[in-house]
């Protein structure tokens, strides 16, 4: 995500540690780090979520506005997703339109969001044909520290599970609640030599030679994933990474309830 | 608890406090006006017969000459190595100023990005331009061992009075640990004894105010650090 | 300015739509430190606007061309959140952002010491994150409380915050509704210490003695944020503080 250089020392320390199966901040390679979720944190809009994980943080917001259907799906809403990588974020994000990785992080949640059907898009069809809600989700990386999939994604799902269509507002219905179907959850792993760990800091996601996120739903079925990165991974360990988004998968929904 | 050294007060000072009305010196991070000093920074205000002053408890690094730094290689010309001090300036490192024989353009062969450097502060000029050099004892490539960073308001109480508690620390855990005025410390020796040499330093920058900090930083090592062997 | 309401803004008590007097300024909450990559950080409350800003620096400026020989730059960003307002903001910057971030810069440059870091930046970041009248205000308080926080050394703090005019009323600190439907608006910020004006913008109609008030009401209103700032960079340091006392 950025082209800061990692001194060799801490390259070697974070490989020396993993080859001990220990990381530099204690954990052992598949444990993620603390999740902290605040909601309806802001007012203007109309569903909004502040995720820590570890020491990365990104708000998201939702904004639900009537507007045409697209022609080739005349009954169902549209969904809208954007990240920003915001200078305040970190020392080397730079201000202006957003990059190829705000793009990719962007495109990668609205994937999960999208294909998992978190969102009933024919539930937000005021005239079919004509109207329907479209529903815009902004997020913004506030502090940096590694893995802003996985925060990213967290974000978006608890703004988009806490959003109110606002109907009174535009004069078209009563306000309800979003309809939401499921809990699409992103788990990212990296490789680090041949050691696979999850949830990777700032560190290790910038020595890391391969990265893979996996999105699952309730049922633990895949919905999304994307393999960044200029390594390779075999194919025993892309199922240790499958294994890996199922399980800590549950782990998270129960975290976030 | 006894106060029989009763110290000073240890006064936290703003930007724009007023710190002296009775014409002393201006000290360091203070300014004057009308006669006045004032805080120039967030710090513990500071008499001394110098002047009046703050000693801040944050900011970047300003390189003085002299200073042993560590630093990472960034970039690499021709005839220098761009090293990342983390001060608000780069710190070019000329060829001329390392204990090596370097051809032109034939810089990476013996430094390379991501390399850490031990080196000292040759110059900063009146426009902070800054010149390091690998020209003197002990100043080198580093390799293995662990790098922590504290903020470099706190590197003067991890040395301690004297050197005391480098001292200490270095004693205790066997290992061999050098402190950048950068506020990067390089720690070598044994696994288990250098993460809590490195976990003793972090609590240093952490309670860097506290008074009695040697004599906690020694209980947390006791505990800390491996059973000797019998 | 320019809108028009039935609604009354000031009742026949003096009493405004939230409850306030003429003189009082919104619920104003900061907490300084509240970022881990950024040198310095605040978030700043005031009614129902939400702000963070950050600090980086001084670092090497980039673009280079904006270097300074004799002194550090400032460079700010303000920038509104896209679900900060109630329509929906596109993200980037526009022409009002790109002003703001202007005079926000050059108040702050006012009491930076900017010549101890010549060649240098100093970025700051302001993310309005919740918008209702008075975002620059807010950030720029944030702002200089982030400055502080990083220890960039600087003569004071720079408190800002509005007054204006609404059912003919000279009010401090407006909310959205008086500023949407009252007849003037004056943001100010100012050095403490001295007085002296760093901010100063002003839109709709007044007359000099509704001027004079309004200026009067946000000096003394500055002087209780600046409070405010103090506190909460005083809160930040506090433990570490009670500590040192404890031990001596």
């Amino acid at each position: 995500m950025s082209n800061e250089v990692i001194s060799q020392i801490k390259r070697d320390h974070i490989v020396n540690l993993l080859e001990k199966g220990t990381r530099t901040d204690g954990r052992s390679p598949k444990d993620i780090r603390e999740i902290q979720v605040t909601t309806n944190c802001i007012e203007s809009a109309d569903g909004s979520a502040r995720v820590k994980l570890g020491n990365t943080e990104v708000i998201a917001g939702v904004k639900i506005i009537p507007g045409t259907p697209f022609p080739d799906t005349p009954n169902s809403g549209v969904l809208t997703t954007g990240a920003e990588l915001i200078p305040m974020a970190h020392a080397s994000f730079e201000s202006g339109p957003p990059g190829e990785d705000a793009i990719e992080l962007a495109r990668v949640v609205d994937r999960g969001i999208r294909e998992s059907g978190m969102v009933d898009v024919e539930g937000l069809c005021i005239t079919p044909g004509e109207e329907v809600w479209m529903c815009f989700i902004d997020m913004y990386a506030l502090d940096y520290d590694g893995n802003l999939f996985d925060a990213s994604n967290l974000a978006a799902v608890m703004a988009l599970r806490t959003a109110i269509i606002p109907g009174e507002q535009y004069g078209k219905g009563e306000n309800k609640p979003l309809p939401i179907t499921c809990t699409p959850i992103s788990v990212t792993s990296c490789k680090i030599g041949n050691t696979l760990i999850l949830d990777p800091n700032f560190d290790e996601e910038h020595i890391a030679s391969a990265r893979l996120t996996v999105t699952t739903d309730d049922n633990g079925n895949f919905r999304a994933m994307q393999k960044g990165g200029k390594g390779s991974i075999t194919l025993d360990e892309l199922s240790q990474c499958l294994d890996a988004a199922v399980e800590k998968g549950k782990e998270i929904r129960k975290i976030i309830g | 608890m006894e106060r029989r050294n009763a110290k000073p007060k240890r006064e936290l000072v703003l930007p724009g406090d007023l710190l002296d009305s009775t014409g002393a010196k201006v000290g360091e991070y203070a300014y004057e006006r009308d006669g006045n000093v004032y805080a120039a920074v967030l710090g513990i205000k500071n008499v001394t017969p110098a002047g009046v002053g703050v000693i801040p408890l944050h900011g970047q690094y300003m390189p003085v000459a002299g200073d042993l730094v560590i630093g990472t290689i960034n970039d690499i010309g021709p005839s220098n190595w761009m090293v990342d001090i983390n001060a608000p300036y780069p710190a070019p490192l000329h060829v001329s100023e390392v204990p090596w024989k370097v051809e032109f353009g034939d810089t990476s062969r013996f430094l390379n990005i991501g390399d850490v450097v031990l080196l000292k502060v040759l110059s900063v000029d009146e426009s902070k331009k800054i010149q390091v050099t690998m020209n003197d004892a002990g100043l080198r490539k580093i390799e293995g061992g662990m790098l922590v960073e504290i903020s470099h308001t706190k590197v003067s109480r991890v040395i301690g009075k004297s050197g005391s508690m480098i001292q200490m620390l270095k004693n205790m855990s066997d290992c061999r640990i050098t402190v950048g005025q950068n506020g990067r410390i390089w720690i070598d020796g044994e696994g288990e004894s250098a993460e809590a040499v490195a976990d003793a330093i972090k609590m240093i920058e952490e309670e860097a105010q506290s008074h009695n900090l040697t004599e906690r930083i020694k209980e947390f090592l006791e505990k800390r650090l491996p059973a000797e062997e019998e | 300015m320019s809108g028009h309401t039935d609604m009354v803004l000031v009742d026949d008590n003096g009493m405004r739509i939230d409850g306030r007097t003429a003189t009082e300024h919104r619920p104003i909450k900061i907490e300084a430190g509240v970022l881990k990559n950024a040198d310095g950080s605040a978030y700043v409350e005031i009614g129902k606007n939400k702000v963070l800003a950050a600090v980086y620096g001084p670092r090497e400026c980039h673009p280079r061309h904006l270097q300074d020989p004799n002194k550090a730059v400032i460079q700010c960003k303000y920038n509104m959140q896209a679900f900060s307002v109630s329509d929906r903001k596109r993200p980037g910057t526009d022409r009002r952002s790109i002003e703001i971030s202007k005079i926000t810069a050059e108040a702050l440059e006012n009491v930076v010491l900017t010549e101890l870091y010549p060649r240098a930046s100093i970025d700051v970041y302001i993310e309005i994150l919740q918008a209702n009248a008075g975002t620059r205000c807010a950030g720029l308080t944030a702002a200089s409380v982030a400055l502080a926080d990083a220890g960039i050394p600087m003569r004071d703090i720079v408190p800002a915050i509005a007054a204006g005019k609404a059912d003919g009323h000279v009010l401090l600190d407006l909310n959205k509704e008086e500023d949407n439907y009252g007849q003037a608006d004056v943001p100010i910020a100012l050095v403490p210490s001295t007085d002296e004006i760093v901010l100063l913008q002003m839109d709709g109609n007044m007359t000099r003695e509704e001027f004079d008030r309004a200026i009067s009401l946000a000096v003394n209103a500055c002087h209780e944020v600046y409070d405010l700032q103090k506190d909460a960079l005083k809160r930040r340091y506090a433990v570490k503080k009670e500590e040192a006392e404890s031990d001596e």
